[in-house]
């Protein structure tokens, strides 16, 4: 295995009396894509929202631990949490097109970060959207309200959106829950697609999802890793017993 | 380097403004409240609250208050016991009785926005015009009249918004049972919004009591407490406005005195509101 | 038996509730049609144009140019709305976006206490405190004498009470914006304020719209508390520093006069007709503002 790109160490976290996330290591590996996967109200999501600080939000919020994205450890005060957020693109459940245009969309993180000449926004726009396969589909009403689009488009847009930051990592949330079948494998095939060039954490509690597309997957139930590694060791053999009675379906 | 500077910069800047404003906010309500404390204890004595005024009272002499404090409960009572009559109904009526009939419920939202919105001076002016037409004088009944229409889409919003959430099961298996419109409507939706009900009546009453443009035509004014509904009448607020234009000192501190006396109404009423609401939170079918 | 008493009790109260009904949108009809009949003696004499856009004020000749009142007006409503605005947007974007819960529920009774306190009451206030800090410190301040009672003062005043008024509504029309909007602008990497501009701001713009719709139609007819403090003297300002005399104040002034001078309970209906007819307007402009902006977004 090569170089992890974010591990985290003996992160503990709690909302208000809650401990949602109970003494969590994990390595997440470079350029793969890595499945969290386990039932719902496993803490899946809040261990996604602190990788980007999206936590921050939330009140009566305690963390412990560290997250070291590139050896540094984001949970820190004095870090600047726009250049980590900027690092890694969210995808989340439901598509939360911003209410503008297709192209500012997409523009939209390369304006806030510098970029405003439109003659520079316009082949960075088309070469994301085309990244995130969408861009056939709308080069010809770039100025359409991206709340016309289909929902599985909106969330190719959402991606397109966060690949225009230029992120080391793709961080998404059960990102085809909303959408068909079909919505749902061109997302699928995309994200094989991008992890030659970017790393991705999927959230998912859907199993066949993570059988079709994980490279390494870390099994979380009630806030805890139960298990992690590679995706055929984890199918193949797996070691624990939660995990033997979660791949027989014993939680769903 | 420069555009992360300012960048913070930037949002320090609109965070300080934001804090400042919510902040001034709360030294706002300190700053009007204390001021009419410092202003209206002086002059807030027992001979203010059970006494009318006396003879040479508009030139600093005895007497008190209490004409206009009695004339604004009849007032704002009067009106919200009119106002009620229509009011219960018609919430009732969005809720229970045309429920299905959207472009009906709407219809009556929209209506009701628009008289929301109608200041009270203009109510005031529609009481007067109705009040000649009809050949009534300045009176008691007049200013109720007149303040129960101005209050009523208040009251009515506050029903409604409570009303909304009783939840469908509750109304289905109460028709169910084979009820009437009628018996689901007041058997059941208004004891569940019992509370709901008496915060809008709450409300309404705190706006009819303070208000004055829609009363300056309609009640007239007298140092006497009014007998019959006939009688002209003062309120309160008429009475801060009336003697705080006095040149007399004596007179303009007790207008002071009324304001107190009226914030304090006021204040009651809104913790009396919160209490209640917080109570109906708690008790009330989710 | 029973069956027949309930039954009829469904009737007679399925009754009131229908006549309550036609009573209610009768009500403003009823409004505009009484306000018309009284006015209409004074439209016939002297002309809308006339009545409008003359400045002659001399009731007891029979001449009523009411330019002045409408001039006062909308200098009182537009300074107060323009105080009011960033106030009110920075308040709100706190409450909904910084400030913790705790600080909403202080908050709360807060708001709703200023919402509540009666206008003849910020009225007091205002000739106590506004009066001479307009007065003795903003006047010199900009260069000009004043009493303090003025436009200015006016304006003030209605800027304080209108905080609650759309305050309460902004808060309402931010809860709306979805959170997962502005989490995708954060994951962006922009900061709170840039995701609240470009994103919060945006999308809650049709409603930013009518909310202050909303409040510029209370200000143009809130009465006792501006008429308090704005002076009362008929006649065009020429600035912020001297007195005005708006519409609402004009017609609480003169009710006692109103039927001894010939025309003149014909002239002040007609003020209350512009009143309400502005009023409406607003009201119902703040309504197409968010169904158009709402179907083009």
């Amino acid at each position: 295995m090569n170089q992890p790109i974010i591990s985290i160490k003996n992160l503990n976290l709690y909302f208000g009396k809650q401990h949602v996330l109970k003494n969590v290591n994990i390595e997440i590996p470079q350029n793969k894509v890595t499945v969290i996967l386990g039932p719902s109200g496993c803490g899946k999501t809040s261990l996604l929202k602190t990788m980007n600080r999206l936590v921050d939000l939330h009140e009566n919020v305690k963390i412990s631990g560290q997250v070291f994205l590139d050896n540094e450890d984001i949970l820190k005060d004095n870090v600047d949490i726009t250049r980590i957020r900027k690092k890694m693109g969210l995808l989340s459940q439901k598509p939360s097109p911003l209410p503008m245009t297709i192209f500012n969309n997409v523009a939209y993180g390369m304006r806030i970060n510098g970029i405003k000449r439109k003659r520079k926004l316009r082949p960075l726009v088309q070469k994301h959207l085309i990244e995130a396969n969408l861009w056939d589909e709308v080069k010809d009403r770039m100025n359409d309200p991206a709340s016309r689009l289909s929902i599985g488009q909106q969330q190719r847009l959402c991606l397109a959106r966060g690949l225009a930051v230029n992120p080391e990592i793709i961080l998404a949330d059960e990102p085809t829950s909303a959408l068909d079948p079909l919505s749902s494998t061109i997302i699928e095939k995309q994200f094989v697609e991008l992890k030659r060039d970017y790393t991705i954490v999927l959230v998912t509690h859907v199993l066949r999802q993570a059988r079709r597309i994980a490279d390494y997957i870390v099994f979380m139930y009630l806030g805890e890793v139960i298990e992690q590694g590679p995706a055929n060791e984890f199918f193949e053999n797996p070691r624990e017993e939660k995990t033997k009675a979660y791949l027989k379906g014993a939680f769903n | 380097m420069m555009r992360r500077i300012f960048k913070i910069i930037e949002e320090r800047f609109f965070y300080g403004l934001m804090l400042a404003s919510t902040a001034f906010l709360v030294a706002l309500l300190l700053f009007i409240v204390l001021i009419i404390l410092y202003k209206g204890l002086p002059s807030l004595s027992w001979e203010m609250v059970s006494q009318t005024p006396k003879g040479g009272y508009y030139f600093g002499r005895e007497g008190g208050l209490l004409n206009a404090i009695i004339g604004s409960l009849y007032l704002a009572t009067g009106a919200v016991v009119i106002g009620l009559f229509i009011s219960l109904p018609l919430s009732l009526a969005m809720n229970v009785y045309f429920r299905n009939n959207k472009k009906l419920v709407n219809a009556i939202r929209f209506v009701l926005d628009l008289l929301w919105g109608i200041p009270s001076i203009v109510y005031g002016a529609f009481g007067f015009t109705i009040m000649i037409y009809l050949g009534i004088k300045t009176s008691l009944l007049a200013g109720i009249i007149t303040v129960s229409i101005f209050i009523l889409p208040i009251m009515v919003r506050a029903m409604d918004e409570i009303m909304k959430q009783v939840p469908l099961t509750l109304l289905e298996s109460a028709f169910s049972l084979g009820s009437t419109n009628t018996e689901v409507a007041f058997k059941v939706v208004a004891r569940q919004c019992f509370p709901g009900i008496v915060t809008g009546v709450l409300l309404a009453f705190g706006r009819g009591i303070g208000d004055v443009a829609a009363v300056l035509f309609t009640t007239g004014y007298t140092d006497n407490i009014p007998t019959s509904l006939m009688d002209q009448t003062a309120t309160l607020p008429l009475a801060v406005f009336f003697q705080l234009g006095s040149p007399i000192p004596e007179v303009q501190s007790r207008a002071y005195a009324a304001a107190l006396i009226l914030t304090v109404i006021i204040l009651l009423i809104s913790v009396v509101t919160r209490f209640l609401s917080r109570r109906y939170y708690k008790t009330s079918i989710k | 038996m029973y069956l027949k008493a309930r039954k009829i009790k469904d009737r007679i109260s399925g009754g009131w509730v229908q006549l309550v009904l036609v009573f209610v949108f009768v009500l403003p009809l009823g409004i505009l049609a009484s306000l018309l009949y009284k006015s209409w003696l004074i439209m016939q004499t002297t002309g809308i144009g006339d009545l409008l856009f003359s400045s002659v004020w001399r009731p007891l000749a029979g001449e009523f140019g009411f330019f002045p009142f409408i001039i006062s007006s909308i200098w009182v409503t537009i300074l107060g709305l323009l105080i009011t605005a960033p106030i009110c947007l920075f308040t709100a974007i706190y409450l909904t976006y910084y400030g913790s819960n705790r600080l909403s529920v202080f908050m709360r009774p807060v708001i709703d206490i200023l919402a509540g306190i009666p206008s003849v009451i910020y009225g007091v206030w205002g000739v106590l405190i506004i009066i001479p800090f307009t007065g003795r410190f903003l006047a010199p301040l900009f260069g000009y004498e004043s009493t303090g009672f003025s436009i200015m003062a006016g304006g003030l005043v209605l800027a304080i009470m209108l905080i609650p008024f759309i305050l309460n509504i902004l808060i309402e029309i931010f809860r709306t914006v979805p959170v997962e909007q502005y989490e995708a602008s954060l994951s962006l990497g922009a900061t709170q304020w840039e995701s609240i501009k470009h994103v919060v701001v945006r999308r809650s713009f049709p409603g930013i719209v009518s909310a202050f719709a909303l409040g510029l139609s209370r200000a143009f007819g809130e009465t006792i508390a501006v008429l308090m403090v704005v002076g009362n003297v008929v006649g065009v300002p020429e600035n912020l520093f001297q007195p005005g005399y708006p519409l609402p104040a004009l017609i609480a002034n003169n009710y006692g006069e109103m039927l001894s001078i010939p025309m003149f309970d014909s002239a002040l209906m007609f003020a209350a007709l512009i009143l309400l007819v502005v009023v409406v307007f607003f009201n119902l402009l703040s309504r197409f503002v968010i169904i158009y902006l709402e179907k083009r977004q």
